[in-house]
């Protein structure tokens, strides 16, 4: 089974997030960075294939600041091989540039697997993982929380609102945006990491151009502003559908 | 006289084996050999009743070379690293340093570890803080005071005295006020003082007795780096952890300053501050020994002294006290480890401490270490007839002695 996982960082929300002077994007000067919390799942998920079923797992991440600690740690979890994406990733990059960046190298790994976070909180153009699948000709599952996998499938638990969860099986090569491995990703000590830093290697791969077409253009970055109002609307399903409807024909919504 | 009989041959790779070579290794490693399977140890710990492995009964695991059933069970990370079976062995075996933190090193290299403590680990590893505050902001909690604290990568002038603050002194509000307190007490001394701020990182001395030498190594580097750049004459600390560490720990690293904990400089300047101590306190109060001042560091005069300085307190000894003091359940990671002790023991050993100290008619349960002030306060609200009993660091007493 060959795996490959797909993780980005993303700004850490310990430390304040300012706008900066174009109003259009965060302050990166400041940023602190850290691995998107679902792609951290989809690591520990893909480790845990590996060690129940035998097989490879590549992790892929953009360059941006600390992603070699990030990669040797996840080496240290279990990781076989590591490739980093050399590019313009530092100042923020869309989904869509992401996801063609990636499909290229991770194509070329011939994967049965690919899983990624099911998402992050600064994709602002939808998630990676169905980008990604569209591009490498593979179908997508995301809200997954439970993966085995078999000859040529996969068995997925998928997660729905409600407290509901479908199992499907879909065939492989395949890509699964994962919300939460069967396990909490596991610590590793940091002498483990220290001596991942000293016998992994993390391959360079070189991403010419980052194309971002198809995301949207921010216009301004704000703070949530308080509103000057709120309307309450009163009665049953009924009425309130009602009352809805007459407020987006009047808005010129509908 | 050398008790230990079995798998000494060499070629013997068991893991009862390798682990207890490791053992000899310890400083005074070797008392080991000499164990008498006394049970002292076992019976003085304060979770030895429901340890499935209490330290003798490791050591007879160990020599029987069934070691591996020790580290199948959760019972090491009942260790709160109070050193109170270390102080009792006749044989002066060093089995809190030794036998129990080297167990939790196995256990967190073979990643089987309580999930409440990785997340403190990670926390440090990240931060630079368990608390997963922003090391930014570390030193947040000086802002606004009267007197302005030079942090050295501001001032960039020597100091005599440099302050490491701590994680909890710096972070948790509760222990805020009494490094705020301190910074008073500074002050009318005249102390010329400055702390390292945002460049200050974990100790990490809890982190090491959590088995989890490699971090606590990264953060000393760190700190060591950090002092190096300053000009200073001595180090004073706020929590008897971080005094542990540079003063046992830090050298071994090759990081070598003098260092005292706040009681041992304020005793010692006790001329100067008598005087100002014009505030009556009617109070009778008790003190409680941190295992890191006390019992791994032989400090217990200082914080007396200091406490009968204060005019109107009346001082007086809880049951345990001194060497025999009870440890407040936050050592060797027992912090961070709060939920997962509940369910094993469902007893405090912050809430014992308590009772005794009610037990005695405290007032004041006076404390010296940064764990202790919301520790033995969330104690007293589950401590039946505690609900007077008031909590206080020695610097806020000192503090609230003197004339605004
Ligand atoms: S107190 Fe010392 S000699 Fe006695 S059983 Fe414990 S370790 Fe052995
Ligand atoms: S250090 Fe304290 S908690 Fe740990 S085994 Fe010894 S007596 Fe028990």
């Amino acid at each position: 089974m060959n795996i490959v996982v797909l993780i980005k960082l993303v700004p850490d929300l310990v430390e304040e997030l300012t706008i900066d002077d174009s109003g259009t994007d965060l302050e990166r000067d400041w940023l602190r960075l850290i691995i998107n919390e679902f792609d951290d799942h989809a690591l520990e998920q893909g480790i845990l294939l590996k060690e129940q079923s035998e097989g490879q797992v590549t992790v892929v991440a953009p360059d941006t600041e600390g992603v070699d600690d990030v990669l040797y740690a996840a080496a240290a979890r279990g990781a076989d091989k590591l490739i980093k994406l050399l590019g313009e990733f530092e100042q923020g990059v869309n989904s869509h540039a992401l996801a063609r960046a990636s499909a290229s190298v991770v194509q070329e790994l011939q994967p049965d697997l690919v899983l990624t976070g099911v998402q992050a909180h600064n994709d602002l153009d939808g998630s990676v993982g169905p980008l990604l699948a569209e591009f490498l000709g593979m179908p997508y599952v995301g809200y997954i929380s439970g993966v085995t996998v078999g000859d040529k499938k996969s068995i997925a638990r998928k997660e729905y609102p409600g407290g509901l969860i479908a199992e499907m099986e879909i065939s492989l090569p395949a890509v699964l945006g994962i919300q939460a491995a069967e396990e909490p990703p596991r610590y590793v000590a940091i002498s483990k990491v220290r001596q991942a830093m000293k016998t992994a290697t993390i391959e360079e791969q070189e991403i010419i151009e980052l194309d971002s077409s198809g995301g949207p253009t921010i216009g301004r970055m704000f703070l949530p502003e308080a509103t000057e109002r709120a309307t309450m609307i009163e009665g049953d399903e009924e009425e309130v559908a009602a009352k809805l409807v007459e407020i987006f024909q009047e808005l010129g919504l509908l | 006289m050398t008790a230990f009989v079995s798998n000494t041959a060499p070629g013997n790779s068991s893991f009862s084996k390798t682990f207890y070579d490791s053992l000899l290794e310890v400083v005074d490693g070797e008392h080991l050999r000499t164990c008498l399977q006394c049970g002292t140890c076992s019976g003085v710990c304060p979770f030895g009743y429901l340890m499935e492995f209490p330290p003798g009964r490791m050591i007879s695991y160990l020599r029987a070379d069934i070691f591996d059933r020790v580290m199948d069970s959760e019972s090491v990370w009942m260790c709160v690293s109070c050193y109170a079976c270390t102080q009792v062995c006749p044989s002066k075996i060093p089995l809190t340093t030794g036998l129990m933190t080297r167990a939790k090193e196995e256990l967190l290299l073979a990643g089987n570890i309580p999930k409440e403590l990785q997340s403190a680990l990670e926390n440090s590893q990240r931060y630079g803080n368990p608390l997963g505050e922003s090391p930014r902001k570390r030193a947040n909690w000086a802002k606004g005071l009267e007197t302005e604290v030079a942090i050295m990568g501001k001032v960039k002038r020597p100091v005599d005295i440099l302050w490491f603050v701590g994680d909890y002194p710096s972070y948790h509000p509760r222990v805020q006020l009494a490094s705020r307190a301190l910074v008073k007490l500074l002050d009318v001394l005249d102390i010329d003082f400055g702390i390292l701020g945002p460049e200050e990182n974990s100790d990490a001395d809890s982190q090491r007795l959590a088995g989890e030498r490699g971090l606590f190594e990264m953060l000393a580097e760190k700190n060591g780096q950090a002092l190096s750049k300053y000009q200073f004459n001595e180090i004073i600390t706020t929590d008897p952890h971080a005094y542990n560490a540079l003063r046992n720990e830090y050298p071994k690293l090759g990081i070598s300053y003098p260092v005292r904990h706040y009681t041992q400089f304020l005793a010692d300047r006790l001329d100067q501050l008598q005087p100002l101590l014009t505030q009556e306190i009617k109070a009778k109060v008790t003190f409680h020994d941190p295992c890191y001042l006390g019992r791994a560091n032989g400090v217990y005069d200082e914080p007396r002294t200091l406490l009968e300085a204060i005019p109107g307190i009346k001082l007086v000894e809880m049951q345990h006290n001194r060497s025999t003091s009870l440890c407040c359940g936050g050592g060797g990671g027992g912090m961070w480890l709060d939920g997962f002790q509940w369910e094993k023991a469902h007893v405090r050993l912050s809430e014992w401490r308590v009772r005794e100290a009610i037990s005695v008619d405290a007032d004041v349960l006076a404390v010296a270490c940064p764990y202790e002030s919301p520790r033995f306060e969330d104690a007293a609200k589950m401590v039946q007839g505690a609900g007077q009993l008031r909590v206080k660091d020695i610097a806020e007493l000192l503090v609230d002695a003197m004339e605004d």
